[in-house]
């Protein structure tokens, strides 16, 4: 049966910003639904309001809306382009939830839109949960014993009958947001209570525990003729208590029985016929009692996930791809395997191959928040690999994580005594650590001090997993005391899974030393193609990861080959933004040269088999990229390599591949230094003659002392050799300083020898930041951005508006200029990045990079440029002249401003909600330095006001236009705060502030309610403090901005609670001054919305019309 | 860490150099591949792999140890086992001993640490005779090559009566299932989820050894005869194509599993033919061309039945109108009968699974409506 040819039609929503929970993995698979949906001929309306996504752009639909995900939004956009269908099963819970909702509203029926790919019924059977027990008691199945709870009273009584500990689950959250483990009435008050605010239905399910119980995954896909396949079986190696996205995880699963698997297939396919999924995929959890085998269902998503965008890169079956394609109303049978191109899609793919994926977190950045892991999500991003055992999947996995302290290791002496007993003890409770701590107890367990099933019984980690672990440990014990290195020693090492760099550290070698002596002995990884079927058929997909086996399957090609570095596991600073600029390099090369993707992302676009030419899933190191180079060398001509698009990972490598004979594309390793050692860098500044902040580098907390007190407070701190703004903080006067010196000296994981740089901080200042591209002769400006906060708060946590609204055509010029002249400096050839601070009308630069930048896709979609794609022609040759005149490139660049630009409005979105203190509170919300925003999203319109708008819709549902509204301020920011707070009392909101704030606003006759602190406590009546207030949902606007690094408190309070009752929070009166506007505007009517295309067309018409007149 | 080396020798002369896994020695046999991720115990002692050497694809063998419960026969088939990664130990609630144990003991020789991949993508080109050497049997490489080129040829070999039963047995309705049909099953190499199928459903069903005649089978007056699966070449079991036909003749309905769909079809005058690398995996898509329904199955098989697949067609022998019921979606091949004018049926897939996945399970309940409308 072909497809439907009733639908020409179809609205797809995507995930919106990356958040923990819902990261690139529904970019991959909107993407893919788009394109499927194009090549059917189907017209694409597309909704997402993340502007750093590949399905945003312009090419992937024919009219793409860059708009906040809400009901009213989807009506404006279903009301314009009249859609047949709408798709909401590949965007994740946003999406999903927002079909809902608009379902709801009565939008759907009024337009005579059809849901494709789900129905109502079905989602509500997967995601309620009394209802889906139902489902699971149908098919003959179990489901963990529980209640479901409206109120904390019947939670209470609850829990007494099940026993603790319980786990408590809310209803139609995201990501386990809100669930958790209860071991006490304590607890059960602080997670349900938390649980019933976050589920939209008021409920929550208390279950019997299930701690230390196996844990697995089915993902399975069904068309309209009921048949299904299980496309994937996946196994946790951390027993069910961890999220399974905060899991070391293992496809396909590896201590089943064929009979227990086979039940638990049944189980799945009796579900997803039951719930009622009529077409699409789903997932199906399930734990499994290690001592009985008694089989539980836990829950199923009946949509697409993050698990399947990871099944679908685990077995080369691209599960959204198909759903989309059967949505359509096409079958299984009549899908191709598009890897054997011979087979149909109506099969289950059989794996000769380990794929292990390992969770990448961010606690480093949440110093408050509890570390210990549950079935809440908090990890930000994962690297998976493939190996052809567990060993060496698992070793390559451990290093793609690109994070040293996380990696297995055999310094220092085996663990003994008191640290085998505590080591033992530590390891019951799930950490990030964990792992590390099992591995150095195997240690032990090797050397005969306690033995592996004392280990068992700590972890609950299966004796299969601990047992592969220990052989990992075994061989590395050869390593160390092996009499010389031969090349049996060396070559079982490595088909175990161990690093040069692991090695090199057993033997007290250096990596090169190991690297040369691989080479000498001819022990190198082939590659084997990801094939769905172990080689039963051919495969004509080029789908590569490295083993060290016999043969290698890697073809040989005529074409001149460009290779791409990814950027790997997402983590905060380096995500989606970087792995966009990648996939546009691979396709815009496409045409002229075989391209060739590198990366360890499961989630993203650019591990897609479509994206470029050849896949090698493998991990962004030294050894590991230099394996794909000698590889794709062998198999034809090579022109170069690709650093500069996948952010810092990348280009670290970037020196040791060019010294490796690796012809690098673009900006060469030189030039890259002279941005990012300071001194080099000093000189180029010093020759262009452009103005940077006094700084120094000091040794010691004294000279730090003494730079800053030569240089002025306030002075910007940070150890010289991190990243993303990794313990950088705004220093104000001495005794802070001595502060932060003490704390830099207790992080575990910095030399305390490092030096500290102290950079002037400037304040007051407006930051700005270009994106731009250089050949070697011409610039062109791509964007110029304006922060709305000022300076001190990270770039990436800053909300920014492109064109910017503030600068003149004078200074736009300077900028311009000193871009030029920084970008002739460094010797860019490709992309850079600069910062800038405006003060007093002097332009200092902050950085500069020489490489793609996060904000590169969100100038691209607010400017109709596409900046990296024009990057890569650049890399390989063309300049911009060249791309001027084919179009590429338009004539004008950012450092003019046309009157009718839209205008675009970058805001970031934060975690703060997932990171809670040991005590349940949230960590704090207030913005630094150091970067902590997980995503972006734009707000796209005519006005600054309504941009911004739009922007606070996207990033946490939006500025409130009445109600009361909360001010306290520090004192410096009091002066800044009237006007817009008088304005905010004449649009009708009724102004509370504490004693201090009230004063100053009173005395501008705005009336204003007193109300407590929360260091005052309730008053002698019960008068709710501020944070009472906030809690009951009351204030849905808080204005309060921190005041230094000392009075703290009370603030923290006050945001934790506007943070967890989801009220609008302002921490800066820059912030403030734009809320206003955009409430004013906001009073005006509903949103308008206009597609990228259509704004790429006005743009058009202007230029036809400028050029006219 | 120290390893036993041990060699596989393929008959075109290629070698592989490992370590050796189970016991000691040689072996000699047909080198086919399995695809299935799950499910090593039931293939090891599923009889239909007798005398072939078996390659596990899936890397990881042995990780559940081995029980009593999931053994498919009396004992371990296969010639000669071939892994890639074995288990150092058996971690499963049920699991009772490791499969190295098992293998030992049973004195099956095997390899492993090779790359099965490599040697996957040989033998898809075309399987071929091989052997596994360890210990003592170690010799030079043209001396191993000459020994697995003078072992026998599947094709043509006439394997069932060295795999089946001495005596016949009854397999009961468990307690509570009300018997519905008496079935005299045929093992020509039956796998012990079979007769278990059929007794859930409430057949009573005696097996009965490969050997016995025509009116042996009939004197037992059943509702039903089965012919199950095994191993060797269907043009060689000229006895069991005579059986089934004096069955057919007799009206009595009929249903035969992989070598019984060989055997039907030889019976109803169709050839038979040996696939280039044949279907050995439990994830093969075979479409029911009645209901037009895809299901996920089981398979082990390296014959196949050549009928045409357009339509039906009228049996050379003589026993009417004849439908190809099922087909695998991979490459066309037959995959079940369906007799229009008497009341048999075949499938060359494996409706009893173990191992592999149960979406073929209905092929019992309809044997049962064939019986029932017969009588």
């Amino acid at each position: 049966m072909p497809k439907r040819d009733d639908i020409s039609s179809v609205l797809v929503i995507g995930s919106g910003p990356i958040v923990i929970g819902q990261a690139c993995e529904f970019d991959y698979s909107g993407t893919q639904a788009c394109r499927v949906l194009k090549a059917e001929g189907v017209r694409v309306v597309l909704l997402n309001s993340n502007p750093a996504t590949i399905m945003t752009d312009p090419e992937f639909a024919d009219a793409t809306y860059v708009e906040p995900i809400t009901t009213e939004v989807i009506e404006a956009i279903i009301e314009k382009e009249r859609p047949d269908a709408l798709l909401p099963t590949l965007g994740g819970q946003t999406a999903l939830n927002a079909a809902i909702d608009a379902a709801a509203a009565g939008v759907l029926d009024k337009y005579g839109v059809e849901l494709i790919g789900a129905n109502l019924e079905a989602i509500n059977l997967g995601e309620n949960r009394e209802l889906f027990k139902g489902v699971v008691e149908r098919c003959g199945a179990e489901s963990a014993r529980s209640k479901i709870c409206h109120t904390m009273d019947e939670c209470l009584a609850a829990a007494e009958d099940l026993k603790y500990p319980v786990v408590v689950r809310p209803s139609f959250t995201m990501g386990g947001l809100g669930s958790g483990f209860a071991y006490d009435e304590e607890d059960l008050r602080r997670i349900a209570g938390a649980g019933l605010h976050y589920s939209p239905t008021t409920e929550v399910l208390l279950e019997e525990s299930i701690l230390g119980w196996k844990e697995f995954e089915l993902e399975l896909m069904r068309d309209k003729h009921d048949n299904v396949v299980v496309v994937c079986s996946i196994e946790n190696v951390d027993p069910v208590g961890v999220h399974t996205g905060d899991s070391i995880t293992v496809a396909p699963a590896l201590t089943l029985t064929d009979r227990e698997y086979q039940r638990m297939r049944d189980v799945g396919i009796a579900i997803i016929r039951e719930v009622g999924v009529d077409t699409g995929g789903c997932n199906v959890q399930f734990a499994v009692e290690p001592e009985t085998g008694r089989l539980i269902v836990i829950e199923m998503n009946p949509r697409v996930s993050r698990s399947s965008a990871l099944a679908s890169k685990a077995t080369g079956f691209p599960i959204a791809k198909i759903a989309a394609k059967l949505a359509l109303g096409y079958t299984l049978d009549e899908i191709p395997n598009d890897i054997t191109g011979s087979t149909p899609a109506s099969f289950e793919p059989t794996l000769d191959y380990i794929v292990v994926k390992v969770p990448r977190f961010a606690f480093e950045k949440f110093p408050a928040a509890d570390p210990v892991l549950t079935t809440t999500m908090k990890s930000v991003g994962e690297a998976m690999s493939i190996g052809r055992s567990f060993t060496e999947a698992l070793g390559k996995a451990l290093r793609s994580i690109d994070k040293q302290s996380m990696n297995f290791h055999w310094n220092g002496d085996v663990p003994a005594g008191e640290e085998v007993d505590a080591l033992l003890e530590a390891v019951r409770v799930p950490t990030e650590k964990r792992f590390i701590q099992v591995q150095q107890l195997l240690r032990a367990v090797r050397a005969g001090r306690c033995d592996l099933e004392q280990v068992y019984q700590a972890c609950r980690i299966d004796r299969w997993f601990l047992d592969q672990m220990l052989l990992m440990n075994e061989v590395a014990h050869e390593v160390a005391h092996a009499p010389s290195l031969t090349a049996e020693v060396l070559r079982d090492a490595k088909r175990h899974g161990l690093a040069d760099t692991q090695i090199a550290l057993l033997r007290g070698l250096t990596v090169e030393d190991v690297f040369t002596a691989r080479a000498d002995l001819g022990i190198q990884p082939v590659f084997k193609t990801v094939d769905t079927c172990a080689a039963e058929f051919e495969a004509s997909t080029p789908y590569h990861y490295s083993s060290y086996d016999s043969e290698n399957e890697v073809s040989p090609r005529e074409r001149e080959a460009v290779l791409i570095l990814g950027s790997g596991p997402n983590r905060i600073g380096q995500g989606i933004e970087f792995d966009y600029s990648c996939v546009h390099a691979a396709l815009s090369l496409k045409e002229q040269y075989e391209t060739v993707m590198v990366n360890c992302n499961p989630e993203t676009v650019s591990t897609d088999y479509d994206t470029a030419n050849r896949l090698y899933f493998e991990p962004l190191t030294f050894e590991d990229v230099m394996a794909v180079y000698e590889a794709e060398k062998a198999a034809g001509p090579v022109k170069g390599m690709i650093v500069q698009l996948g952010g810092q990972t990348p280009l670290s490598l970037a020196q040791r591949l060019a010294d490796a004979g690796v012809p690098i594309l673009g900006t060469s390793p030189e030039a890259i230094d002279n941005a990012e050692d300071r001194r080099a860098f000093g000189r180029v500044l010093d020759a262009a003659d452009l103005p940077a902040p006094a700084y120094g580098t000091a040794h010691g907390i004294g000279e730090a002392i003494e730079i800053a007190e030569r240089i002025g407070y306030p002075v910007l701190a940070r150890p010289s050799y991190v990243l993303g703004g990794r313990g950088m903080e705004i220093v104000f006067d001495r005794a802070q300083l001595e502060d932060y010196g003490t704390r830099m000296a207790d992080v575990g994981d910095h030399a305390s020898d490092a030096p500290l740089l102290i950079d002037k901080f400037l304040d007051d200042a407006i930051e700005i930041d270009v994106d731009a591209l250089y050949d070697g002769e011409e610039l062109y400006l791509g964007g110029v951005m304006e922060h709305i906060e000022e300076a001190g708060i990270h770039s990436g946590d800053s909300a920014c508006v492109l064109p910017p609204v503030t600068l003149s055509l004078d200074e736009l010029d300077r900028i311009r200029r000193s871009t030029e002249a920084l970008a002739r400096g460094i010797g860019v050839h490709g992309l850079m990045n600069v910062q800038y601070a405006l003060v007093s009308n002097v332009l200092y630069v902050l950085e500069a990079n020489p490489r793609a930048s996060r904000t590169v896709p969100f100038v691209a979609k607010a400017t109709g440029v596409p900046l990296a794609s024009a990057a890569s022609l650049i890399m390989t040759g063309a300049t911009i002249a060249q791309l001027k005149a084919d179009g590429v490139l338009p004539q004008q660049d950012a450092a003019h401003i046309d009157m009718s630009q839209r205008i675009a409005v970058k805001e970031a979105v934060l975690p703060f909600k997932r990171f809670r203190t040991h005590d349940g509170l949230i960590v704090d919300s207030v913005l630094g330095p150091e970067m902590r925003s997980t995503g972006e999203v734009m707000g796209f319109d005519a006005t600054f006001p309504l941009a911004f708008a739009k922007s606070q819709a996207a990033a946490f549902g939006g500025l409130p236009i009445e109600g009361k509204a909360f001010v306290s301020v520090a004192d410096r920011d009091k002066r800044s705060i009237v006007f817009p707070v008088a304005r905010l009392h004449q649009l009708g909101f009724e102004i509370l502030a504490t004693a201090g704030t009230a004063q100053v606003l009173g005395r501008h006759g705005i009336p204003t309610t007193v109300v407590r602190k929360y260091s005052q406590g309730r008053g002698p009546e019960g008068e709710p403090t501020i944070v009472d207030l906030v809690n009951e949902g009351q204030v849905p606007l808080v204005i309060n901005t921190p005041s230094g690094q000392g009075a703290r408190a009370d603030g923290y309070e006050i945001r934790a609670a506007a943070t967890a009752a989801d009220a609008a929070i302002v921490t800066t009166t820059q912030q403030l001054a734009a809320a206003v506007l955009a409430i004013e505007a906001l009073r005006l009517g509903p949103f308008d919305v206009l597609s990228l295309q259509d704004a790429a067309g006005d743009r058009a018409r202007n230029v036809i019309a400028g050029s006219m007149a | 860490m120290t390893r036993t080396p041990a060699i596989l020798v393929l008959e075109d002369g290629r070698t592989f150099e490992g370590a050796a896994y189970g016991a000691l020695g040689q072996t000699l046999g047909e080198i086919v591949f399995n695809t299935g991720m799950t499910g090593y115990q039931e293939t090891l002692t599923d009889p239909s792999y007798h005398r072939q050497i078996v390659v596990m694809t899936a890397p990881h063998i042995g990780n559940t140890g081995v029980n009593d419960e999931d053994n498919e026969s009396r004992q371990i088939w296969v010639a000669g086992y071939v892994v890639r990664d074995p288990s150092r130990r058996a971690s499963n609630w049920r699991a009772q001993r490791t499969l190295d144990d098992d293998l030992v003991a049973q004195g099956i020789v095997g390899i492993s640490g090779i790359d099965t991949r490599q040697l996957t993508r040989i033998l898809r080109e075309g399987v071929m005779r091989a052997g596994i050497f360890s210990g003592d049997a170690m010799a030079p490489v043209q001396e191993l090559v000459e020994r697995v080129r003078s072992g026998e040829q599947m094709t043509g070999a006439h394997l069932a009566d060295e795999v089946t039963i001495p005596d016949e047995y009854v397999v009961e309705p468990p307690q509570g299932v009300e018997t519905v049909a008496h079935v005299v099953a045929v093992d020509l190499g039956i796998k012990a989820m079979t007769p278990e199928m059929m007794a859930q459903r409430g057949i009573r069903v005696t097996v009965v050894p490969s050997t016995w005649t025509a009116d042996q089978v009939l004197a037992k007056a059943p509702d039903g005869v089965f012919f199950s699966n095994g191993p060797g070449d269907p043009a060689a079991a000229e006895r069991a194509v005579d059986v089934l036909r004096a069955v057919l003749d007799a009206k009595v309905p009929f249903f035969g599993i992989c070598f019984g769909n060989q055997i039907l079809g030889r019976a109803l005058g169709y050839g038979t033919y040996k696939l280039p690398f044949g279907h050995r995996g439990i994830n093969l898509p075979v479409m029911d061309r009645t209901t037009g329904k895809v299901e996920i199955t089981a398979h082990n098989h390296g014959f196949a039945v050549d009928a045409p697949l357009d339509g039906d067609s009228v049996s050379p022998a003589g026993y009417g109108r004849v439908k190809v019921s099922h087909v695998c979606l991979n490459d066309d091949v037959v995959e079940g009968l369906e007799c229009l004018d008497l009341p048999a049926f075949s499938v060359q897939y494996h409706p009893e699974a173990a191992a592999g996945p149960h979406d073929a399970a209905y092929l019992f309940d309809r044997f049962i409506s064939v019986m029932k409308g017969a009588r």
